[in-house]
């Protein structure tokens, strides 16, 4: 009776010790977002959407690093998709079973948890250090590289998931397999290859690391890529650090900014995903 | 028409492109032609995948060559050495090695067990309807972006610490000998152990969310079988799911240790840019990307740059030693599990 007694305990001490686990973890996620909107919603007005990046004491807004980062994401992922789609068909229909797909799969999953500094660095080396100037190419570039393992990995995997039948209706009455991957696999694996694509586009919107030293930061509006451009995380992170309170106020208000962009993105992705899984 | 079993061929094909091909082609040269652009397709799939062992190799050749000047100059010494003067130029990368080190374990000793109970949570005791809601709430926490949690951390963790929890932890240390020497000096709020903490609660929801996923692989056989012997809940996941997920729990960790190791923002807030090693967890240190974050644009002179892209080398070799031993356990646990 006494041993019985003592495993019984030893479970409820672990299954206490877990709900406080989880109670905690789910503590941490309320503290910061509570605090985001408090912070964020306070500072939140028209002229944060319609004003430039103020020098420090005065007003203004977010209007330069909002365009800049909406720019600089947009152009990685124009990059970004479509190599990404193009290198999960591969592995997903051509080389299901090759060595080279096994190689990239192992690499591309490497790469999908690199740490983003280094991927700036290395943006930096190739196309700042050779172009002489800082750029808003360089930056979206850097993003471009986060893009793609993102896209690679869902792509393979949706495309994994659409039934063989479906390719052997279509090689039976003499579809070529390009125009069979491209008109009926594409489109089977439509809802989860868009999802990785917003999934992307949420990784990338917060990515301050790779921005510092490839697309530095402009306080002026600028739309010249060829020139430092502004991103809002960036932007957050200099006002954050400064000494300046209205600075303060307005990193806060940023990072209210994207933190609901990529929420508001990763929900949208989920639903599609479900949808995807569910038709 | 006498081939009428090869119509779909064409038919079906060219959906799109009938009008511009028309009656006046060639059934032959719309073979041909559809032909070609299969291998092309075939072949901008295949350079398309190759591209990502050449993100891979182009990584790795421009650090080395950013880095050369540096490596050149110090040798390994460039390792071993803890001074960072860009005065004197002379560089070391010991002390942010270290702290990038530090404060990865300090995360890894808090968010492993949380992260390891909450799976357990999650597989084994919540009720069906909580699963899905509790899982996407610790998702979304894996999606924030890192420098919300910098800023949350410079803002509202770090001056709280300072406030309330390091004077009482200082003075209830303060006359142990060990304890006293690592948790020592002024409380200034930012330090390696707010970032250890900071980077803990970023990490928490990755080793979560894989632990989920690999205890949920757990054949429901196994389990159904330990708990009709009369197994209560915790001697199942420890003598049961535990054993058997092992590879992939430990799969996991690696990966969120990858992730501690790597990450850039959060920590650059509220480390406190210190190059120096203190026995003391609440005195400033820095770490490799929090360095290179702060210091980069600002570096003056070659080898200045050259010491900094070495420390991003460092760091690159470092996770990718740890992201691939990770890697390979998760494919050993899915070749077991036989999906």
């Amino acid at each position: 009776m006494a041993l019985y007694d003592k495993r019984r305990r030893r479970n409820k001490i672990a299954m206490g010790l877990s709900l406080t686990a989880t109670l905690f973890g789910l503590a941490w996620l309320v503290l910061i977002l509570g605090v985001l909107l408090w912070e964020g919603f306070s500072g939140l007005s028209l002229a944060v959407f319609t004003q430039m990046t103020p020098p420090p004491g005065s007003a203004g807004g977010l209007l330069n690093p909002i365009m800049g980062s909406l720019i600089m994401t947009a152009i990685a992922v124009a990059i970004g998709t479509p190599l990404g789609i193009l290198a999960g068909t591969y592995m997903a229909e051509y080389g299901r079973h090759d060595k080279l797909t096994e190689v990239v799969r192992f690499i591309n999953d490497i790469l999908l948890s690199a740490p983003s500094i280094v991927i700036g660095l290395f943006i930096y080396e190739v196309m700042v250090a050779q172009m002489g100037h800082f750029s808003g190419w360089a930056g979206a570039v850097a993003l471009a590289v986060i893009v793609v393992p993102v896209v690679v990995r869902t792509t393979e995997d949706m495309l994994i998931l659409v039934p063989d039948t479906l390719r052997e209706a279509a090689a039976s009455i003499g579809l070529p397999r390009s125009l069979m991957i491209r008109k009926i696999a594409y489109r089977a694996a439509r809802a989860g290859m868009v999802t990785g694509v917003l999934l992307a586009v949420a990784r990338v919107s917060g990515e301050t690391a790779p921005l510092l030293f490839t697309a530095l930061n402009n306080q002026f509006w600028s739309l010249n890529l060829n020139a430092p451009v502004a991103s809002l995380p960036v932007v957050i992170y200099q006002f954050a650090l400064s000494p300046y309170s209205d600075w303060q106020k307005l990193a806060w208000t940023g990072a209210l900014i994207i933190t609901l962009a990529v929420l508001a993105l990763s929900i949208i992705a989920r639903t599609l995903a479900a949808q995807g899984k569910s038709s | 028409m006498p081939s009428t079993r090869r119509r779909p061929v064409v038919d079906v094909a060219l959906q799109g492109v009938a009008a511009e091909i028309s009656e006046r082609s060639d059934r032959a040269d719309v073979i041909q032609r559809l032909r070609r652009g299969d291998v092309a397709f075939r072949w901008m799939t295949r350079l398309a995948a190759v591209l990502v062992l050449v993100i891979l190799g182009g990584i790795i050749v421009a650090l080395v060559r950013g880095s050369w000047p540096a490596l050149r100059h110090f040798g390994l010494n460039f390792l071993v050495q803890e001074s960072w003067n860009p005065v004197t130029n002379k560089f070391g990368a010991l002390a942010p090695v270290y702290g990038t080190i530090l404060t990865s374990l300090i995360a890894m000793l808090i968010a492993v067990p949380c992260g390891l109970l909450i799976a357990i949570f999650l597989t084994e005791l919540c009720p069906m309807w909580l699963r899905r809601p509790i899982g996407v709430a610790i998702e979304l926490l894996a999606g924030i972006p890192s420098i919300i949690y910098g800023i949350w951390g410079l803002f509202v963790l770090a001056p709280f610490l300072q406030q309330h929890v390091q004077p009482f932890i200082i003075d209830l240390f303060g006359n142990i000998p060990v304890l006293s020497d690592l948790f020592a000096g002024p409380p200034y709020g930012i330090g390696v152990l707010t970032a250890g903490l900071i980077l803990a609660i970023m990490v928490l929801p990755f080793i979560t969310s894989i632990s989920r996923d690999v205890f949920d692989a757990v054949p429901p056989v196994l389990k159904e079988a330990a708990y009709g012997l009369g197994c209560t809940t915790w001697e199942v996941w420890r003598y049961v799911v535990l054993p058997f997920t092992r590879v992939g729990v430990i799969g996991g960790v690696m990966l969120g240790l990858g992730r501690a190791l790597g990450e850039t923002m959060a920590v650059t807030f509220v480390i406190g840019n210190a190059h120096r090693i203190s026995p003391s967890l609440f005195a400033p240190g820095t770490t490799i990307s929090a360095t290179i974050a702060n210091e980069f644009t600002e570096a003056v002179g070659d080898l200045y740059t050259s010491s900094l892209i070495a420390l991003g080398l460092i760091l690159f070799v470092i996770t990718f030693i740890v992201l691939a031993a990770a890697r390979l356990m998760l494919m050993r646990l899915n070749a077991r599990v036989g999906r």
